[in-house]
């Protein structure tokens, strides 16, 4: 199996593939085909993804599986998966097929809808497996036109402006991202990714136009890098475009925006901004840390005033990623640990938020709040799952909500405690907004005449969330596959990060003497 | 044995949370009350038979990351063992109470099935409780921390319609947050230090803390003050003291078994355990352990206060709970754990008791709760009565002063509480020896105010009710007649091993190793070793067993300056007999007030308008919170919304998209859909660049 990571990224690509094909017209029987195509290829691709799993060797912090070929105009193809991506490669194989049967009952041009999700589960997998910067760069801007065609064409009423908001965000920070790219390989001369975390960037002080720059071309190509993966996180105050595209996109469309593709900007930093530019990292670390002590704060102030149910679990997640960034440019191994697991935490927890919101908008086609209350009076089953998942959003202990929680604060605190103090203040916020939420949608008296006939969630729904709620839990009080997972390659990203800065740390100090 | 104590409750929650629509709703309580009263015969066996030595299991991994390794662990020492008995006894006593409690309930359509819900509620309450007691670290003892708020959360929100009980179980869990922000800050703050958050390890570095100054925020501080005070902000949130305690007397929305089981002996109590869990680190701590004697004072008086003019029956017991655990905390304070534990004990079977008595007027009464509307129910409801009375003369602290028979003569808040008193004196905390006995007063007073005002004098409110007023099935007595025991002997009984002689106490919390021949010379086996460990030694051969120096040995650990429990015994008579006598005026008051001249309340409050509203209104600490926090929080959030996200944010990037986006349109020319394909364009462009970049200057090597 030399090319088992392939494998797994295309199997959704020859999926599309064949759909786009082999499958004609639009009636009823070639909906049920295309759905039932798209539900096989990525229960094959996770059955696939799972040898991955199973092979992976923890205790090896360098990169497995490893695939290299030259390809066109001489760059090079290079896969490869170490503890810190191979689960992200496994979150995302594991949600698509929930993905996929979420939208079970979309009616409109279904087999593009599914092309479009296929399409988008090759280009997320290629992005956490790629091992070549041009590879990397193609597969992570090329994911957002499926995301933005699925905003776009399956979307709300109000998609152009969210699309719209969505490009230019993205974009931006995609272009300062791209010079960066150009930079690093005028001065390697390499796109090889390994490569580059041994390269050594620049770190000499100058100054550009007049300012002091220190920690010189690493700091820049930090921010330029940073651009890209903090309007992806999203981190305050480049999050705007996320409330938007999440209650423009489809109930599949949202749990993939905010299971997956968030966590590529967090996947980001791991791959690149600490271990290619760790001066960069050490000198721009506590901006990083500060954004994500106001994210947090902030988001969770505006959370609690939302009317909207999806801007509201929108917003949660952006002050969820503030813990993530907190914990990675906490740079210990607790903090780093935490966003890890966070991040795929949230990946569920998220994921099934914004599928409940779902299951209530198909039945009444609204996501205001003061439409619905009362609802636990005919829909036991579901008050229950949104409660589970209600509790595990606010960081609940036996979910695994509160492991990543946990772990990003304790490592912070170690850095600095102003920032572990209002940090920590978000578990208070996140427990007011997220019951605030649950009470005026699910408790109370169902008086609305137009909830007295709303049914409980059906099998199919039911299905769904069943893996979500047992992963959510058996992460939360056993997360050692995780943390075993990550932990060797956490300690061996932070080993040489700590060298990097130690040795820059001497130089200026020899410099200034 | 162990291990069956902790998980028995949540297989009773799973069974009857999920199995009930297959087992039934009957079959469901039963097994739920079952499996709690196995629970509490082994906790019980578990209690007696302990020697005092510590004791660990573990049970899996939990959360590991570099240098933290949390494993999911039962710590069994006699903190332990005293809070096993306490939490499972009352909760299968409450479970057996709800049979009848729950029997009917109009806030549920006819039909609605809600019985199995509650029992399935009420157990996994107890498995959470029981996890917080047995955590070997910090960690764990937080899930239990959180999962009892939950648990708690659920079940004052249990009548899910009422708006007033969801807002009541929101308030509640988002208060307790408060507290468990500082709580998590004070493990951040341990582990950051000590590089562990287990116990034995925590206990092992607890003088070394004191020595440390630790950079927090703005300042630089005392190790050990400053995460002893962290931790104790937990445990304000968790048992309701001074600027926490808002939702201890709504939290009352939840059915009333609820309210004996969490809100008074068990959840309630949970941070007095986690001051005395955390005691090693409390001794080197002397600035935080004055203020949790000031803030229990404090705390002890307020509530009390607060009581004396409720009209609400359960609210004047829920204030009266948060003024009990306010001694708590001042002996916990002056550094006598055990006597804290003691008067745990002891307080969870009067005020268990005192809440299902309450219950079973509630119940007779048809759902009526304003005492202005009961009276004259003693005949009505003659067992009831009976209860509540033993449980009053417990509350106030009724017994033969200054008598000793090896022991004090009294009822069980008689003897608890007059150890608490007697060791503030001693301590020389004189503001807290001041406040208690005055609130001791006014315990008595609010106390008999309520039994007169329900049971004395003559028939108020709905005649209707009164009519149909009946005693409550047996299935709510018997639970009654078990809680009399304990709220009557519990004091005299456990008096030598929590508030004996340092020797006595030191051997029965495992800090001063027990003789063999002690242990096995009383005959009774199962008893022998917790009585041996509650004897003191005759003295003659080995000399005089002491304290250790050090944490680490034992449940508690008491530094070798603190001579409070000795000295406690030693105090002038007056102290002994001022609680008695503040007894005695509060009675007297109350008799005077409300049996002999009923005219008098409604005359005292006219007269004094500003100060009865004051108390009436909770000293306005509601509204104060309202306008300081809840409201601003809103106002702020609106504000950062409409203002900063859509206002700044939004505005000054979309101004300069207005600027950006028709120049790329104009650039991409006479596309169809215009965003679509300026993203696709500029995202081609950007790789075309990037490849043309690339194979230029050379590509792979």
């Amino acid at each position: 199996m030399g090319n088992l990571l392939s494998l797994t990224t295309f199997i959704p690509l020859l999926g599309a593939a064949i759909l786009a094909i082999f499958l004609r017209g639009d009636d009823e029987a070639a909906q049920r085909n295309a759905k039932w195509v798209a539900l096989v290829v990525t229960g094959a691709t996770f059955l696939v993804s799972l040898f991955i799993w199973f092979g992976f060797d923890p205790s090896n912090t360098g990169f497995q599986f490893v695939e290299e070929r030259p390809w066109l105009l001489g760059l090079q193809y290079k896969m490869g998966v170490d503890g810190i991506s191979v689960l992200f490669v496994m979150l995302t194989t594991f949600l698509m097929p929930l993905v996929i049967a979420a939208c079970w009952d979309v009616k409109t041009r279904v087999k593009e809808y599914m092309i479009a999700f296929l399409i988008l589960e090759t280009l997320m997998l290629g992005v956490f497996m790629a091992l070549d910067l041009v590879l990397f760069y193609l597969f992570f801007e090329a994911g957002l036109i499926p995301m933005f065609l699925i905003i776009g064409i399956w979307g709300g009423k109000d998609r152009i402006y969210a699309s719209f908001k969505f490009f230019l965000y993205t974009f931006l920070g995609s272009v300062l991202m791209l010079v960066a790219m150009v930079a690093m390989f005028t001065d390697a001369g390499t796109t090889d990714i390994p490569a580059l975390m041994n390269h050594d960037f620049g770190s000499e002080t100058f100054s550009l136009l007049g300012i002091q720059i220190i920690g010189g071309a690493q700091t820049l190509m930090w921010i330029a890098f940073f651009a890209s993966f903090a309007v992806k996180m999203p981190m305050w105050p480049v999050h705007t475009w996320l409330p938007d595209a999440h209650v423009q996109a489809p109930t599949a469309g949202s749990v993939v925006l905010a299971a997956i593709l968030l966590k590529m900007g967090g996947y980001g930093f791991l791959r690149f901004s600490l271990p290619m530019f760790p001066v960069g990292s050490e000198v721009m670390g506590p901006l990083v840390l500060w954004l994500s002590a106001i994210a947090i704060v902030y988001t969770s102030l505006v959370a609690l005033v939302q009317q909207d149910m999806k801007k509201l679990i929108a917003y949660s997640s952006v002050a969820h990623m503030g813990y993530v960034t907190m914990g990675i440019f906490a740079v210990n191994q607790q903090g780093i640990d935490g966003a890890i697991f966070q991040m795929i935490s949230h990946g569920f927890i998220s994921g099934a938020l914004f599928l409940c919101v779902g299951v209530i908008y198909d039945r009444m086609h609204t996501r205001e709040i003061d439409a619905y209350g009362g609802l636990v009076n005919r829909m036991p089953a579901y008050a229950l799952i949104f409660m589970f998942f209600t509790m595990a959003n606010v960081g609940l202990p036996g979910t695994s909500g509160f492991i990543g929680e946990f772990l990003t604060l304790m490592g912070i605190f170690q850095v600095n405690t102003w920032i572990a103090v209002i940090a920590t203040t978000g578990v208070i916020l996140s427990a007011a907004y997220a019951l605030w939420l649950y009470r005026r949608v699910v408790m109370g008296d169902l008086i609305k005449e137009s909830l007295k006939t709303i049914s409980d969630m059906t099998t199919r729904e039911r299905a769904i969330f069943a893996p979500l709620v047992f992963m959510t839990l058996l992460l939360g009080v056993y997360p050692a596959p995780v943390l075993d997972t990550i932990g060797p390659s956490v300690q061996a990203l932070i080993g040489q990060y700590d060298i990097a800065t130690a040795a820059f740390e001497s130089a200026t100090q020899v410099a200034s003497n | 044995m162990e291990t069956i104590i902790l998980f028995a409750p949540l297989v009773g929650a799973l069974i009857a949370g999920f199995g009930w629509k297959i087992i039934g709703e009957t079959a469901a309580q039963w097994v739920t009350t079952s499996l709690l009263f196995l629970s509490a015969f082994l906790s019980w066996i578990v209690f007696l038979t302990f020697d005092g030595v510590t004791e660990s299991i573990q049970i899996l991994r939990w959360i590991e990351s570099g240098t933290l390794s949390t494993d999911w662990a039962i710590r069994m020492d006699r903190l332990t063992a005293t809070m096993l008995i306490v939490i499972t006894t009352v909760s299968a006593l409450v479970h057996l109470y709800s049979f009848g409690y729950m029997a009917h309930d109009d806030n549920f359509a006819d039909g609605v099935q809600y019985k199995a819900r509650f029992f399935a509620y009420l157990s996994f309450f107890t498995f959470a409780m029981l996890m917080l007691v047995t955590a070997d670290n910090l960690v764990q003892m937080f899930f239990g921390w959180e999962g009892v708020g939950v648990a708690s959360y659920l079940l004052i929100g249990f009548y899910y319609k009422k708006p007033s009980a969801n807002a009541a179980a929101i308030k509640a869990f988002v208060v307790n947050r408060v507290g468990d922000f500082g709580f998590a800050l004070g493990i951040f703050g341990l582990f950051y230090l000590t590089d562990s958050i287990k116990f034995d390890d925590i206990f092992a570095a607890a003088p070394e803390l004191a020595e440390t100054t630790i950079s927090f925020m703005w300042t630089d501080w005392n190790a050990a003050n400053l995460l002893a005070f962290l931790l104790f902000v937990g445990a304000m949130g968790k048992s309701a003291q001074l600027f926490l305690h808002t939702w201890l007397p709504d939290a009352m929305e939840g059915p009333t078994p609820v309210s004996a089981l969490i809100h008074a002996a068990t959840m309630v109590t949970a941070g007095v355990f986690l001051v005395c869990r955390m005691s090693p680190l409390m001794e080197y701590a002397p600035t935080a352990t004055a203020f949790i004697v000031f803030l229990g004072a404090t705390t002890a008086f307020f509530a009390a206060t607060v009581g004396l003019v409720q009209n609400d029956i359960k609210r004047v017991i829920a204030y009266s709970t948060c003024s009990q655990l306010g001694y708590m905390f001042v002996a916990a304070g002056v550094g006598v754990y055990s006597v804290a534990m003691f008067h745990l004990l002891t307080h969870a079977f009067f005020k268990a008791m005192l809440f299902l008595g309450a219950g079973s007027v509630i119940h007779g009464m048809h759902h009526e709760q304003d005492m202005r509307n009961y009276g004259g129910l003693k005949d009505k409801l003659p067992k009831t009565f009976w209860a509540m009375m033993i449980g009053t003369l417990a509350i106030t602290g009724v017994g033969i002063p200054l008598l000793y028979i090896g022991f004090p003569v009294g009822f069980a808040g008689f003897v608890s509480k007059d150890a608490i008193i007697e060791s503030a004196y001693a301590a020389h905390a004189g503001y807290a020896f001041w406040m208690l006995v005055a609130a001791a007063a006014m315990t008595s007073f609010y106390s008999w105010r309520l039994m007169f005002l329900t049971f004395y004098g003559t028939p108020r409110g709905d005649a209707h009710t009164h009519e149909h007023a009946h005693e409550s099935p047996n299935v709510m007595l018997v639970p009654l007649a078990v809680l009399a025991i304990g709220a009557i002997f519990s004091g005299m009984v456990f008096y030598k091993p929590y508030f004996g002689s340092d020797e006595s106490v030191g051997k029965f919390f495992g800090a001063i190793e027990v003789k063999e021949e002690h242990a096995q010379g009383y005959g009774i086996p199962f008893v022998a070793p917790a009585f041996a460990a509650g004897e003191e030694s005759d003295g003659d051969d080995h000399g005089k067993a002491a304290w250790p120096e050090t944490p680490g040995k034992g449940a508690i650990f008491k530094h070798p300056d603190n001579h409070v429990l000795h000295e406690a015994h030693l105090v002038p008579k007056w102290v002994k007999l001022s609680p008695f006598i503040a007894m005695l005026a509060g009675f007297a008051l109350a008799y005077q007030m409300y049996i002999r001249r009923p005219d008098w309340p409604a005359k005292l409050a006219e007269n004094q308008r500003p100060l009865y509203n004051f108390l009436l209104n909770k000293w306005y600490f509601d509204e104060l919170y309202d306008v300081v926090f809840v409201k601003p929080a809103v106002a702020i959030g609106n504000l950062l919304w409409k203002r900063g996200d859509q206002g700044t944010i939004d505005g000054g990037i979309n101004g300069v998209a207005m600027g950006i986006i028709p120049f790329f349109t104009k650039l991409a020319g006479r596309a169809q859909s215009g965003y679509l394909f300026t993203y696709a364009f500029a995202m081609v462009l950007g790789i075309a660049v990037l490849i043309t970049w690339v194979s230029l200057t050379g590509g792979y090597k």
